[in-house]
């Protein structure tokens, strides 16, 4: 376990230290903001203007940028050190593969959160410094943001690792990377719309809540566009999600299980790959 | 445990190529044994097969007693230590970073790994970046990560690449003093000059074939090369006579004063007798064939077919 710890904590004062935490947490603090604060000028006011437009708006964000910062942040993780050679040093410890592969998605799982934490809850602060947090709910709807954004963090990081664990080269798992983004946070939501819209109505409830599950991306949509705060602006997906019959315990559990399954699928193509 | 590694008959394939054909490598306490071969010969592979890093398709690896691709093989990795072939650390992290980061992954505090920056003659250049670390200087950083946890087995792969004589010299110095404390060390080189004098056994590899094992003296013997003699005097007339020219000895003159003659081993002590009877001669020179000639004798045989050995 002390090796655990230790391959976690360098995963994590690296990334303090190359700034990436920071700017991510910055960059993250600052989109919000500008998003919460000049979201509702399309209706001719600016300001924080409701607690579920603001929540949406958030969650609308989260979903482009998180997947692609985890995405960005883990494609290195297993190729990366093959390429540089240190694996072949690594691997000559008395460390096993899960074990580093366990360590380094810890190292930098915290550090995703921490980035998520502070550039959203940075962002919650200021908004309650102007007084928004008098709107009831105004906290347990932002910790829940912040919460299932991590887990949403955490599914593409566990995807980056699965990529990173069975390429060949960097340049391979960063195309990997970017066409994993693109499908499933921009393309699958647009087909499946479509579908929807073309079908008429003559896809079964349970095909597509199983399609809104099968991608994390959407299972953290429905989380957060289906939630009570966000009953009152609405949009695409989200109004379709609200009929859904997918509890927020449920969606919790699938994004958690998708961390799982992809962090399974990493160690089994790192077990598999030559040093 | 009297073997601190036993590979035996290690077959290794990746894909059509057959990296190994039947290895047999095996180390005991307190030995350094020397893994020659050109490049491509299959050193690495056997070092990753000694490490785990490889599970060969037939045939079998012990290390410290251990299946080295097993749970237990990995705690026995504690003991052991491994400097790559052009090892290369996080050029982001300084040396002592790197060193104190290796130590904790092998359960050693870190005061060690800053006792071995000053023993390697890196204490001052400890706090800087790597990247701006010269070759010898990594590769030292290299060796000091392999003396973490003083191992039981030493695995160095090409360790005087990039090295300075003396640098070389204070490599050899520490391998002579971890054999002296117990430790086995597997020294893997295609560089063979100066490297005799400091190994106890030699494996010569090719074609991923031990080609001959054994010490000096013993790969002479099967060698059967002819000894060097060179012969310095004055005289008119070499002195040839009585030593049987052409029965085991072949002559060369220099010039007036000097003759080298190519001894067979068993006729080596008559030859020398006789030279030394020779008033003329004022000089012999005796030199066994060194690593180098036997290496490409060895090395000569594999290229002349399997059934060559027999020579």
């Amino acid at each position: 376990m002390r090796a655990l710890a230790a391959i976690a904590a360098k995963e994590l004062r690296d990334g303090l230290r190359n700034r990436w935490a920071l700017s991510i947490a910055l960059g993250l603090a600052v989109l919000a903001l500008v998003i919460a604060w000049f979201g509702p000028a399309a209706s001719g006011k600016v300001g924080f203007a409701s607690l579920g437009a603001t929540v949406v708006s958030l969650a609308s964000l989260a979903v482009f940028l998180v997947p692609l910062v985890a995405l960005l942040l883990g494609y290195e993780a297993v190729v990366g050190e093959a390429e540089r050679g240190t694996l072949l040093l690594l691997l000559a410890y008395p460390v096993s593969r899960g074990l580093l592969l366990a360590g380094k998605f810890a190292g930098h799982a915290l550090l995703l959160a921490a980035a998520v934490a502070v550039g959203l809850g940075g962002a919650a602060l200021a908004l309650a410094a102007t007084g928004a947090a008098e709107a009831e709910g105004f906290w347990p709807a932002f910790a829940r943001l912040v919460g299932s954004t991590v887990l949403l963090g955490w599914a593409f990081l566990a995807l980056a690792y699965a990529l990173s664990a069975g390429a060949r080269e960097k340049g391979r798992a960063a195309a990997l990377a970017l066409a994993a983004w693109l499908g499933l946070v921009l393309v699958y939501d647009l087909v499946l719309l479509g579908a929807l819209v073309a079908a008429a109505g003559r896809i079964p409830a349970w095909l597509f809540e199983a399609l809104l599950v099968a991608n994390p991306a959407d299972a953290f949509r429905v989380l957060n566009l289906g939630g009570e705060a966000a009953k009152e602006a609405l949009g695409g997906l989200g109004g379709v999600a609200r009929g859904a019959a997918l509890s927020p315990a449920l969606l919790v559990a699938v994004l958690l299980a998708w961390t799982a399954l992809l962090l399974g699928l990493a160690f089994w193509r790192f077990v598999r790959r030559p040093v | 445990m009297s073997e601190l590694l036993a590979i035996r008959g290690a077959e290794v394939r990746f894909g059509p190529v057959a990296a190994l054909r039947g290895l047999d490598l095996s180390v005991r306490a307190g030995e350094v044994v020397g893994l020659l071969g050109h490049n491509g010969a299959g050193k690495t592979t056997t070092m990753k097969l000694a490490l785990g890093l490889l599970r060969p398709q037939s045939g079998s690896v012990r290390l410290l007693g251990a299946d080295p691709a097993g749970p237990e093989g990995c705690r026995a990795r504690a003991r052991v230590g491994f400097l790559p072939e052009n090892v290369s650390f996080y050029e982001m992290l300084t040396g002592r970073e790197v060193l104190r980061y290796l130590a904790r992954l092998k359960g050693r505090p870190a005061a060690e790994a800053d006792r071995l920056l000053e023993q390697m003659g890196l204490a001052h250049a400890a706090d800087r970046r790597v990247r701006t670390w010269s070759k010898g200087m990594r590769q030292r950083l290299g060796l000091a990560q392999a003396l973490l946890g003083r191992p039981a087995l030493l695995l160095l792969d090409e360790p005087t690449v990039g090295l300075d004589p003396m640098a070389t010299a204070e490599l050899y110095a520490t391998i002579g003093r971890l054999r002296a404390a117990g430790a086995g060390v597997v020294l893997c080189s295609h560089v063979l000059a100066g490297i005799e004098r400091h190994i106890d056994r030699c494996v010569i590899v090719g074609h991923g074939r031990v080609l001959a094992a054994g010490t000096l003296e013993e790969l002479r013997a099967r060698a059967r090369l002819p000894i060097r003699v060179r012969v310095r005097g004055r005289w008119s007339e070499p002195p040839l006579q009585g030593l049987g020219e052409g029965e085991g000895v072949v002559a060369r003159r220099i010039n007036g004063h000097q003759l080298e003659l190519d001894v067979a081993p068993e006729r080596k002590l008559a030859v020398l007798r006789a030279l030394a009877s020779e008033p003329g001669v004022e000089d012999l020179d005796v030199r066994p064939p060194g690593l180098e000639t036997l290496y490409a004798h060895f090395d000569a045989m594999l290229h002349r077919g399997p059934h060559g050995e027999g020579a």
